[in-house]
Parts: structure tokens; sequence; C-alpha cells
């Protein structure tokens, strides 16, 4: 096995594993990169099938070749998929950085997509490097109703043994990606052939390392029009994959109180 | 558009462009709370120039806004409230490019209130590189660290002795760690590649060789790493796949799981266990691939069909027929304690055992270890962070294989409700593999009725048929009782016949020894004769110790409402002065192993059909008592 199979065979557990113990689940699904991989290890850990609804947390600010993606596959790959119209900024902690606030559009959202579906498990594609306080999540994630995450009191996960009971109202988080890496995630997507968003290749000197929606993300300046192209780049780069997302530096935990408070 | 979207068939098989990038290594960082986890990583990622840009300056903001000197720990604490109380709470991981090998350095908390964060970190390494404190030395969590990666499994270590820039570079102070740390390491069978003394504040042998240092000729911490080698390939083990899930999403029937040791062959016949049913490997299920896979190795999750419809479900564990895992309702098991409650004898909980979940109850704890000392003390309960030596028994019986031998099916996990409670590794001492006692090997079989109906044999008897199934220590009394009852029955009018353990020994079991498996089968071979004897309308009775209370229950499943749990009750102590076959005498002075009571376990009945207390008390007394019972339970009622 090379190092993908082995990233593969472990996110293919974990989905099969979360299908066993914690149903109804449903998979977020924002159309960027990491969770279309999720959606492809969903695919090959039951056999072409999809068998829970994927969630587009709509903040009616996507970049239109997101929307574009977003339909193109549902109908071709058979989804059942559940578009959740995020509640407005107004609603949003005015304590927070304006930024932060409007990304936290959609914790809201998903905060009402769980009260509504019931669900128990929610598959989010988030990974350990892209992020600090994401590499100190768990595969699965239990939260309280309203998301939060009580970072201080996570439960021991050890020999892939995962938490998958929750108490009344609670749910799990399911972070099948944990373990890769953003070129993992390309490599994966060539030997996979896993459609590309145009978004992420370069055009005038810009492409999008990170998508999010537009009024809070920036490209960054790349000349990689290729997969190839951009691995190269990943390989030499030091600057981080969300640079481009400017919530993320607002304030020095601005990103971690979005976070605990129930972001992905 | 200069560049066309990637809109390729989407189930087109996968092709690969680039060669296979190399696998990651692994590493914790493990040790004492303070003793420089953080810092080291901090000070690997400047001195190889691979802190991100931005990052340093952001960490020195951190510090200026707190007013504390620069503190490398900045880069792995990422909650704002480590930074705040300068302690790393949970677990957190980095990645780190080295000579053409990518890393993922985990960096574990030390303090002991977060050793289940810590134990988090370390089971998903594959190396471990454990820091010491040159000035304090070896401290608590540089052992109990250490003695837990070891039950996880983690072999490769390295040791950092740190902050040698506090005790001026001194060789002998290294020295004197080194020697006392090496001595614990061997106590509990880890060998070290490497110990090394750094200074991670100072960059002193971390990616440069110290100059402070030339005394020490070993690598520097950037030498040692590539020394780590992965874990060897499970693949030549026997075969492992427990069952996930059974899919059936269109007219295919796939059972999921993970080959967690050996190599599967389309054609293969499978048993799984512990519902001993059998099928031959139809196919190798994928999405997405060219189809043509025939056989999946140690580490691949798969799919399977097989040629017959059987019943088996999740938990179950696919093995080969010779080398199938253990099969057993109870076992040792070594485990580390995570919870806030104690464990307790008589605790009950649930544990999984890969995706299998049973109830278990906490039968006894054997000892505690004294993680400093490396001794160990009976103990009544185990509280958090403890480690000890336990008897599980579970609900049903469960496959596993013992840890020594394969790891993976050979761990467990203690939960209650949503809750991890603890983590151990499973052996069966005495205890015997139950998998023979419970396998039917024939096929094709058609039971026939007995034109004889039971009522007729009673009537004609004038009692009912019955087995008295007596059990009880060596000298509790069970023979010369058993034989004293079947003469008065017999005297009564009984059709009555005894078996008895050293008789049956010479002749029925004369094939077998003494091992654990061998007694399982001793008892399991009379229990079923015994149901012959009472099928055939006569009333046996059974002497043996037959010390496990799983055997005994087989024994009651094989004989139905016949049987009778008799207790022939006396102590040890009574027993081993009464010794009748000097057997006592021999087991104390070790010339008998595992004798019951002595040196294995016997297993009192819970909820025997009738007790039988012969200490202090004459033949006769116990006689009466049983005849009693017998006339009561067992004379026709007319």
């Amino acid at each position: 096995m090379d190092r993908l199979d082995i990233l593969e065979a472990r996110s293919v557990y974990i989905l099969r594993e979360a299908y066993a113990c914690a149903r109804p689940l449903a998979m977020l699904w924002s159309v960027g990169k990491d969770s279309n991989v999720v959606l492809w290890l969903a695919r090959k850990a039951f056999f072409g099938k999809v068998p829970f609804p994927v969630v587009q947390l709509d903040t009616g600010m996507e970049l239109d070749e997101v929307y574009a993606y977003r339909d193109q596959y549902t109908k071709e790959w058979d989804l059942d998929l559940i578009v959740i119209d995020c509640p407005p900024e107004s609603e949003m902690d005015p304590s927070l950085p304006p930024m932060t606030r409007s990304a936290a559009r959609k914790s809201a959202g998903l905060a009402n997509l769980l009260e509504d579906g019931g669900y128990k498990g929610v598959f989010v594609g988030i990974r350990r490097d892209e992020e600090a306080t994401r590499a100190k999540e768990r595969v699965f994630s239990p939260r309280a109703t309203d998301g939060a995450w009580e970072f201080r009191d996570q439960p021991a996960e050890f020999w892939d043994q995962f938490t998958t009971d929750t108490p009344e109202n609670a749910h799990l988080r399911i972070h099948p990606l944990l373990h890769w890496t953003e070129i993992d995630i390309w490599r994966y997507s060539q030997r996979e052939n896993i459609p590309i968003n145009p978004l992420y290749f370069s055009q005038d000197g810009k492409r999008y390392r990170s998508l999010g929606e537009k009024n809070i993300t920036a490209p960054i300046d790349s000349d990689a029009a290729t997969i190839d192209e951009i691995i190269e780049e990943l390989e030499t780069t030091r600057s981080p994959e969300r640079a481009g997302r400017l919530m993320d530096n607002e304030a020095e935990d601005s990103f971690e109180r979005l976070r605990t408070s129930g972001y992905m | 558009m200069a560049n066309a979207p990637n809109t390729q068939p989407t189930a087109g098989i996968a092709v690969k462009a680039r060669p296979a990038p190399e696998q990651q290594m692994r590493v914790v960082i493990v040790g004492h709370v303070d003793h420089g986890k953080s810092t080291l990583v901090g000070r690997l990622f400047h001195d190889t120039g691979q802190l991100p840009d931005g990052k340093l300056e952001a960490i020195e903001e951190m510090c200026r806004r707190r007013g504390m000197p620069f503190e490398w720990a900045f880069l792995m604490d990422s909650l704002k409230a480590e930074r705040d109380q300068g302690i790393t709470i949970d677990t957190s991981q980095i990645w780190f490019r080295h000579d053409a090998r990518e890393y993922v350095l985990i960096d574990a908390p030390g303090h002991r209130e977060f050793i289940r964060n810590m134990v988090t970190g370390a089971s998903n390494a594959d190396a471990a590189l454990l820091m010491i404190d040159a000035d304090q030395g070896v401290r608590r969590q540089s052992r109990h660290h250490m003695y837990l990666l070891q039950l996880l499994g983690v072999r490769e270590v390295a040791i950092a002795v740190n902050k040698m820039d506090l005790v001026d570079y001194d060789e002998a102070r290294f020295r004197t760690i080194e020697t006392e740390y090496r001595q614990y390491l061997e106590g509990i069978g880890i060998t070290p590649r490497h110990i090394i003394p750094i200074s991670a504040r100072e960059g002193d042998n971390v990616a440069t060789a110290s100059k402070n240092m030339n005394w020490y000729e070993g690598p520097t911490i950037l030498e040692a790493l590539p020394q780590f080698e992965h874990p060897a390939s499970a693949a030549e083990q026997p075969l492992r796949l427990p069952l996930q899930d059974i899919y059936k999403f269109d007219e295919r029937r796939i059972l999921a799981g993970r080959v967690e040791s050996g190599t599967l062959n389309v054609g293969d016949e499978l048993v799984f266990s512990p519902s001993n049913r059998t099928a031959r490997v139809e196919s190798i299920e994928s999405w997405n691939t060219d189809g043509s896979a025939i056989v999946a190795r140690a580490g691949e999750s798969i799919g399977i069909t097989l040629d017959e419809q059987i019943f088996v479900e999740r938990g179950e564990i696919a093995s080969h027929e010779i080398a199938a895992p253990v099969e057993s309702d109870v076992f040792h098991a070594r485990l580390f304690w995570l919870a806030d409650t104690p464990l307790e004898v008589g605790t009950a909980c649930e544990l999984k055992i890969g995706p299998n979940r049973v109830d278990a109850v906490v039968e006894k704890i054997e000892r505690v270890i004294d993680i400093d000392a490396l001794t160990d003390h009976d103990a009544a309960r185990v509280a958090r962070d403890e480690i000890a030596d336990v008897v599980i028994r579970t609900s049903q019986l469960v496959a596993f294989d013992e840890h020594d031998n394969l790891p993976h099916t050979g761990r467990i996990i203690v939960v209650d409700k949503h809750l991890t409670l603890g983590g151990g590794v499973i052996s069966l001492g005495n205890y015997p593999d139950q998998r023979e006692a419970v396998t039917v090997r024939g096929t094709n079989l058609t039971e026939v009725d007995h034109r004889v109906d039971p009522a007729r044999r009673i009537a004609r008897n004038r009692h009912k048929p019955g087995v008295l199934w007596f059990t009880g220590l060596s000298g509790a009394g069970k023979s010369t009782l058993a034989m004293a009852l079947e003469q008065r029955l017999f005297d009564k009018g009984y059709q009555v016949y005894v078996l008895d353990g050293d008789n049956v020994r010479t002749g029925l079991n004369a094939n077998l020894g003494f091992s654990p498996e061998d007694r399982a089968e001793n008892i399991r071979r009379v229990g079923e004769v015994a149901a012959l004897l009472a099928d055939a309308g006569l009333i046996v009775i059974t002497a043996f110790i037959s010390p496990y209370r799983a055997d005994r229950d087989r024994a009651r499943q094989a004989a139905g409402d016949a049987f009778r749990e008799v207790f022939i009750d006396a102590d040890v102590a009574t027993c081993e002065a009464r010794d009748p076959k000097g057997l006592y005498r021999r087991a104390r002075a070790g010339d008998i192993k595992e004798f019951t009571g002595v040196s294995a376990p016997y297993e009192e009945p819970t909820n025997p059909d009738i007790s039988v207390d012969t200490s202090g008390r004459g033949i006769e007394e116990c006689l009466d008592e049983l005849v009693e019972y017998v006339t009561e339970n067992f004379r026709k009622s007319v």
C-alpha cells in the first residue's frame, strides 16, 4: 500500500464506523476540494452509493463556479442534496470581528440543520494541517446541540476506537480527513480523477487555494494551472493554506472563537 | 479560459500520474510537564527553516502582549487557554519535512491531568521521542508515558535529555540520567535507539551538533529521526478481518471491514468467529478501480461477497480455519484506567474489541502495577491513571487474539455509554480457548427420534432422569460423596451411575492432557456423556473440579432440564488440610503447575441448585441432605 492507499483505507474505515454506529447521518458539502474528497471516499466506502444526504450551508455568497459544480455533480452522482439557507449576519454575535461574524452564519445554519434533521452524526472535511485548532480535533468529536466544542474536555480516542455514542440531544462531528494534508488532497484528486473546480487553477496569475464566501476569501498569487503545478507550488511554499481566508487572523483567537462555538 | 476544469469521466479508472510519496512517519513527543516538548518542536521548525511565513512574528506578538519572553511552545499550543495558562491541554500535530521524509510531530501534554489526551496522541504514533529535563532528572511522567507507550504498541523510541545548558553541559549529569533511565526501560522491555543530550532552547544537538558537548558522539535529533522505522507489515501474520458492516445497496450482499492482519484471497474458505459459520470468498468488491483485485492485505479496507448467504454480524472476525482467533468469555487484561471513577470488582461495563461490543463484568483485580518501582500490589480498586491486571468476564463468547500474538485483535477498550474508561491488552493465561468446545465439525446432520418415549422410561424407573453436577475444589469431598450417594440411591431403587474425574481419564478421555484446552474438552465430553445417560433415564452424578463457569454452563446446556449444579463447598484451607491425594503438597512445592485453588482459578458457582458445605460436617449429614434433595426433585410424582 502506498501513502494514498493508507490514507484512503483509514478514511473508509472511519466512514463505515460512522454509518454502522451513528445514524442518521449527513455530510457537509462546501463543494470545496476537501469535501469533494470526503464525498468521493464515501462512494469508495459504500460501493458507489452515498447513503445519506449531503448538505450545503449556503450563505448566498459562494462564487458562481461553486454553485455550478454543485448542480452539475448533484445530478451526475445522484446525490440527495439539502441546501440550508444560513441566517443573516445581523443575527450573529455582534462582539465578533466583522468577517468572523460573517463566517459564523455557517455555524448557525448547521445548528438549524441539526435541530430540524435530528442527525446524530455530521461528516465534516476538515484536516489537522490546515489550521492549528483543527490539529487538536478528534476523529469523532461529540458536541452539544448548540455545536459548542468542549476543547478542554475531549474524550480519549485511541486504537481507532471512536466515541460513537452520545448523550441525548448531542451529536457527533465526524472528520474522515483529519489525518490528510493539503498535498494529499491534490495527489488523491489527481489519482482518482476527481473533477476539479476551475477556481483552484491559476487565471491571470491568481488562483484560489481555499474556497470560501466571496466577501471574506481572496485568491493568492500563483501560476499553477495544473494539479502537478499546484503540488509543486505547495511543496515549496511557506505561506499557510488559509492565508486567503480573511476571518482567520482578524484577532489572535477569532478562529478559535468561531470553532468553539460550533464552526467546522 | 486557460485551464479547462478536469471533467474526465467521474467513475473512470484511477491512474497514477506521479510517483507515490513516501509514507509519513508519525513521531509523538512525550515526557514530564515542562521538560521541553513544545520547545523542541519550535526549535526543529526554526532551525530547518520550515516555519510558515508570519508565524514567528505572530508568536512574538502573542508573547509581547502577555509581557513574557519568547515562547516556542506557542507554535503548538494553539488554544488561547493553553497560551494564557502556559500549559499544553490537548495533543496537537504539525507536519515537518526533512531529508525527503515527511514527519508528523505529535505534541502530547505532559501534565498528569491530561493523560487521556497523551494516550490519544501517542496511539497514532509510529515512534516516540521522550524528553527528560537534565536538571530535574527522571520524573513520574517520564516513566508513566513510557509505560503507556509500551502498552499502546509504540516500540520505536529515542530519548532526549533536555536543558543541558542548565547543568553546564555536564557529561556526568547526563550519564547519571542515562543509566537510571536505561535501567527503567530494560524493566519494561524497551530498547531506545538513542539517548541524546540536547538543549532545545539553545539548539544544541537539535539540528546541529553541539559545540558545548564534545564528549557526546551520537546523532543529533535531526540525525536520529530518519532512523525510526515503520512497523513491519502485518500481511504475513494470520488473517483477521473484523466485520464492520453488511451492505445490501444493490443485488450484492457485501461484507465490509478492514484487514487487520494477514492476506485474503478470492476463493479462500473463511470461518467467522464466534458464530463459527463458514463460507468461501466469491469476490473482492470495490468502486472506481479496475475491479481486478483477487487479494487483499493487512491495512486495506475492503468489501467481499461470499459463495453462500450465511448469517453473520458486525463484530465477528473472519479468518482462515487454521490459525483462527481464540474464543472465550473470560480472559486476563492489562488495563490502563483513564476514568475519574475507579474500577472495582463487579463493575459492569461494555467492551469494544475492534468493531465488536459486548457486555462485561470485571471479575477480579489481580494486581495494580507501581509504574515507578515496577512492582505490584493487591488492590480492591483501580484509580484513574493506574495500570492493573484484571480478569474480565463477558456476557457471551467473544473472538479475539492474545495481544502478544496479534496486537490489533488483542486490544480492548472499556466504555460506559459514551465515555471511554480505559484500554487494555488481552491474554488468556490459564483460561482455555473455548473454540473447540463450541465447534460442530459434522455437516449434513439429521437427528432421528427415539421410539421410546421419555415418559415411559420414567414410568419404568419410577424416577426422573438427572445430572447431579458436583463441582468444588480438590479435597472438597466430591468423589467420596458421589460414590456414597450412588450406593444409597441404588439401594433405594434408583438407576444411578457416577462419572468420576480420574476414572474417565483412563478411558474416554485418555487422550487428553492438562492444558487449559484439554481440561475444557475433558469437561465437555463428560457433560455430553452425562446428558446421554440422563436421556437413557439414569441419574448421573459427576465428580469433577470443573473450575470454569463456561464449561459448567455448557454441560447444563447439553443436559437441559435434568441438570442440577451441586456446589460441594469447602474452602482451600480445609481442602488442603485433608489433601487426600497429596496434591496440594505437590502443588505448593511446584511439582504440579496450574493446580486449581493454588495456582489456577476456581470460579465458584454464582447460583448453584444446591450447596453442600462439607467443612466441619460428617459425610452422613451431607449425604442425608443430598438424598433428600434427590427424593424431592427426581422421585416420580404419581
